[in-house]
């Protein structure tokens, strides 16, 4: 080997050095393994020292590979390479072997640890020394921005970006932007009107010139990768010519057929066949549902299109659908609410006067379908008392292991309108209050002295049967109450629930579409769970909002504007770097056998009828390999991840088992392939 | 004194997205597992050609694992079920070369599943340890030309036809 590798062996403070003794690793490395002419070991390889280090020793050892031992690659591999860059090395000539996260993190005895890091750095040594120069091309990133979802995570996010001028398509599967925010009444803990300060931001979407709105709408396709991905998006049939529409919601008054409103009232309330969610709604453009619709049912009626000034009304509308292409997409999908009646002890849907959180918002809203008056289902008698229920389908291992986060805050904002608009008496039975941001613990204590009672105990049960004296037309809830040491049996006319925050039920879908992950629950993956929240594992896919986990207002539009931060720093670069990790095949080896077209899911590869060879184009190969492995002539190589480079990981990672077992399995030696 | 326990070297190749995250996972909530498994990145599960377990297993190594998303989590969508394909072929062969089952192993572990990996990485190596070793190079080790040449004459005298 005529190559002059650089092994650098990082403490990591104490995560590595701790574990592995790094001293001993780098000696070792130093003295046996062929082709290293320099090891050493520093206290922080990532620090500027520590780059430093890497990049003199290039300069005056005049290193041809670097090996840095240290975290995992997805961490600080970009680090390291571009140390290699500034001292003039081709970055792809820089390998990491990850004795932190495989070693000094997952093994307790220090010897074992060791000789597990040998092994991996002598893996990286064997390897690194075949490593190619590789150079990422350069593509430019188109300036649009897909987001889809709008809720105010949505909202945010695109109003950011339209207004630092880049054009946005925002998509909303509901006929209306707003989201979850916009069936709220208040909003924790400032008491601020959540439609006071959401519509605005809505009528600002709606009018942008930068922004287009395509509301009942939902993404079908994407294919591409970051700067410039093409996206189809379905544009639901509204059977309302959206250029004839002035919204004037004649035809809602028209029309005679009146449904449940399970979506927006939360079954509170109801809608027309024709309508638009709120009166506010943006678009301010009503859609026809065709399920509930008397003239699609029996094809008779048509009173909207009777009655339509402007003859907007079309029976004959199809769906429709738009292919754009943009740079980035933001995900802001939100979330599902728990349903209640998967828990059947506390009686929602058997039950009248259980309430879930969003029924209870629904009717504290001025207007929702109550007017805002706190009643019981019969929508008259006001309660004498209410009991909050905290943690429902939250915190509870029969259904979801994580705390909601906003449920607490919610649950005090109820108790807050339950005092403020009636006299009854209420109470909340939670688990731990959790009221941990600027302003909520000033709010728990305010709700302290409005009267509201609280009981520290999970509630094991919700019953109309009554047993004692008082109980009689009573919910009782039974609980134990934790702080007393005692059972409890608490009558009450009304409970709420506070239903635990999920994940959409099409999120893993949505996540495979767009080719993000989940976590176990559900919730998107965020790149870094602290330092980078709002990007994820897909190059110019961001996420924002609950779609990413249970968080409350202020946290759902920082991410939206993190997210346009983020997607505005890509535009404004320009360009963006790929990958020259890709496959490419050999003519003069390729036999034409065609094996190798049907394996690739990106038809990145095409058969060229007058060579009879098979060809890959780099700029549609993602890298994957599994091409390169399936070519039974050998003729496809993979950049970065060839046969050779792989071997040679392999022999080096069981160094000491070969050593041990005294003999090298029979080598076929193989023509090298001609470059 | 005891009889010193024998100790396993695992390969195991991870997918970039899923199965190598999920190592990383492991560590950054300081699970721990055997130290006997040594990884290697692959960016797809699809990449491993069956000749690098080969490899493995004719350099010394007890036991190969192959991780990668789960099924339909595919990164570069569904190159794992070529995974799944290849790896089915590649242990119906290696059952007829009288490999135990226990010996290679694919196994899902997409991003989350830190917890799930080191699991199965745990319950591999304790079988290939319950296996024993499974010394291939042994088979060659002494003289690698006569073995390869008493196979050849093996094989030659099997396929001899009778007079």
């Amino acid at each position: 080997m005529t190559e002059k590798v650089g092994v650098y062996i990082c403490h990591c403070g104490s995560n590595i050095a701790g574990v592995v003794d790094v001293e001993e690793v780098a000696k070792w490395a130093g003295e046996s393994l062929e082709g290293v002419t320099v090891s050493r070991e520093y206290k922080f390889m990532c620090s500027s020292l520590g780059q430093e280090l890497i990049e003199d020793d290039i300069k005056n050892e005049g290193l041809t590979r670097v090996v840095v031992a240290a975290c995992s690659p997805h961490l600080h591999e970009k680090t390291f390479r571009r140390a290699c860059a500034n001292a003039g090395l081709n970055p792809y000539l820089c390998q990491m072997a990850s004795i932190r996260e495989q070693v000094s993190w997952v093994v307790e005895d220090k010897e074992l640890a060791t000789e597990k890091a040998k092994a991996m750095i002598a893996g990286a040594v064997n390897r690194v020394q075949l490593h190619e120069e590789l150079e990422p091309s350069l593509v430019p990133v188109n300036p649009n921005t897909l987001v889809v979802g709008g809720g105010i995570a949505g909202i945010q996010a695109s109003l950011e970006l339209a207004d630092a001028g880049y054009p946005v398509y925002l998509v909303e599967r509901e006929p209306s932007i707003g989201g979850h925010m916009a069936q709220f009444d208040k909003t924790f803990p400032t008491l601020d009107c959540a439609a006071c300060i959401l519509t605005p931001k809505m009528s600002d979407v709606g009018a942008h010139p930068n922004i287009n709105l395509l509301s009942y709408s939902e993404v079908e396709e994407v294919s591409g990768y970051v700067g410039n991905f093409s996206v189809r998006i379905k544009k639901k049939a509204k059977y309302v010519d959206e250029e004839k529409c002035t919204g004037c919601g004649i035809c809602i008054e028209k029309c005679p057929k009146k449904v449940i409103d399970d979506v927006f009232e939360a079954g509170m309330g109801y809608r027309k066949s024709i309508y638009r969610p709120f009166p506010q709604a943006v678009p301010n453009i009503p859609v026809i549902d065709t399920e509930s619709c008397t003239y699609f049912e029996r094809g008779k009626c048509k009173a909207c299109q009777i009655f339509c000034p402007t003859e907007a009304i079309d029976f004959e509308q199809q769906d429709s659908y738009l292919d754009v292409d943009v740079g980035n997409i933001i995900l802001a999908t939100g979330y599902d609410l728990f349903d209640c009646k998967a828990m059947p002890q506390y009686g929602y849907g058997r039950l009248a006067n259980v309430f879930t959180s969003l029924e209870f918002e629904r009717m504290c809203n001025a207007s929702g379908p109550t007017e805002g008056k706190i009643v019981l289902r019969d929508g008259v008698t006001e309660p004498e008392s209410v009991l909050i229920v905290h943690c429902v389908g939250s915190r509870d291992e029969n259904h979801n292991r994580y705390c909601s986060a906003i449920c607490c805050m919610s649950a005090l904002k109820f108790g807050h309108l339950v005092v403020e608009k009636t006299n009854a008496e209420v109470t909340s039975c939670y688990i731990d209050m959790r009221t941990n941001q600027k302003g909520y613990e000033e709010f728990y204590e305010r709700l302290l002295e409005e009267g509201m009672n609280f009981i520290r105990g999970k509630v094991a049960e919700v019953t109309d049967a009554a047993r004692f004296p008082g109980e009689e037309d009573k919910l009782i809830v039974q609980v134990e109450d934790t702080l007393l040491g005692i059972q409890r049996r608490i009558p009450v006319d009304m409970v709420v629930l506070m239903a635990a925050l999920e994940p959409r039920a099409d999120a893993r879908e949505v996540g495979l579409q767009f080719g993000i992950a989940c976590s176990m629950e559900g919730w998107f993956t965020e790149r870094h769970p602290k330092l980078d929240p709002v990007a994820t594992m897909t190059d110019g896919i961001f996420i924002a909002g609950v779609a990413q986990g249970p968080k409350d207002i202020p946290a759902v539009v920082a991410q939206g504007a993190a997210a346009a931060a983020r997607v505005q720093g890509m535009i404004t670069k320009g360009t963006v770097e790929i990958e020259p990790v890709v496959a490419t095949i050999n003519e003069e080896m390729c036999s034409g056998c065609r094996i190798c077209n049907t394996l690739c899911p990106f038809n990145a590869i095409e058969y060229l009828e007058d060579k009879e060879v098979s060809y890959i184009n780099s700029v549609l190969c993602k890298g994957c390999g599994t091409c390169v492995a399936a070519c039974p002539a050998q003729a496809i190589s993979g950049a970065h991840f060839s046969n050779e480079q792989i071997f040679a990981e392999i022999e080096g990672l069981l160094y000491d088992v070969i050593s041990g077992n005294g003999a090298k399995a029979p080598q076929v030696e193989r023509e090298p392939i001609p470059a | 004194m005891a009889e010193e326990r024998f100790e396993p070297k695992i390969v195991a190749f991870l997918c970039n997205w899923c199965s190598y995250r999920a190592a990383d996972l492991a560590g950054t909530a300081r699970i721990k597992y055997q130290p006997n498994v040594r990884m290697i990145r692959v960016m797809c599960s699809g990449r491993v050609d069956p000749t690098f377990v080969l490899k493995a297993l004719a350099l010394g190594a007890d036991g190969v694992m192959i991780a990668g998303c789960h099924p339909g989590e595919c990164h570069y969508l569904e190159q794992n079920y070529k995974a799944m394909r290849r790896f089915s072929m590649l242990k119906h062969s290696l059952r007829a070369l009288g490999l135990e089952e226990d010996r290679v192993r694919l196994q899902w572990a997409s991003a989350a599943e830190g917890a799930q990996l080191a699991e199965a990485i745990n319950e591999m190596i304790d079988q290939v340890r319950a296996l024993g070793p499974l010394n291939w190079p042994g088979n060659w080790s002494e003289d690698v030309d006569a073995a390869i040449e008493r196979i050849t004459e093996e094989h030659a005298e099997a396929m001899e036809v009778p007079a």
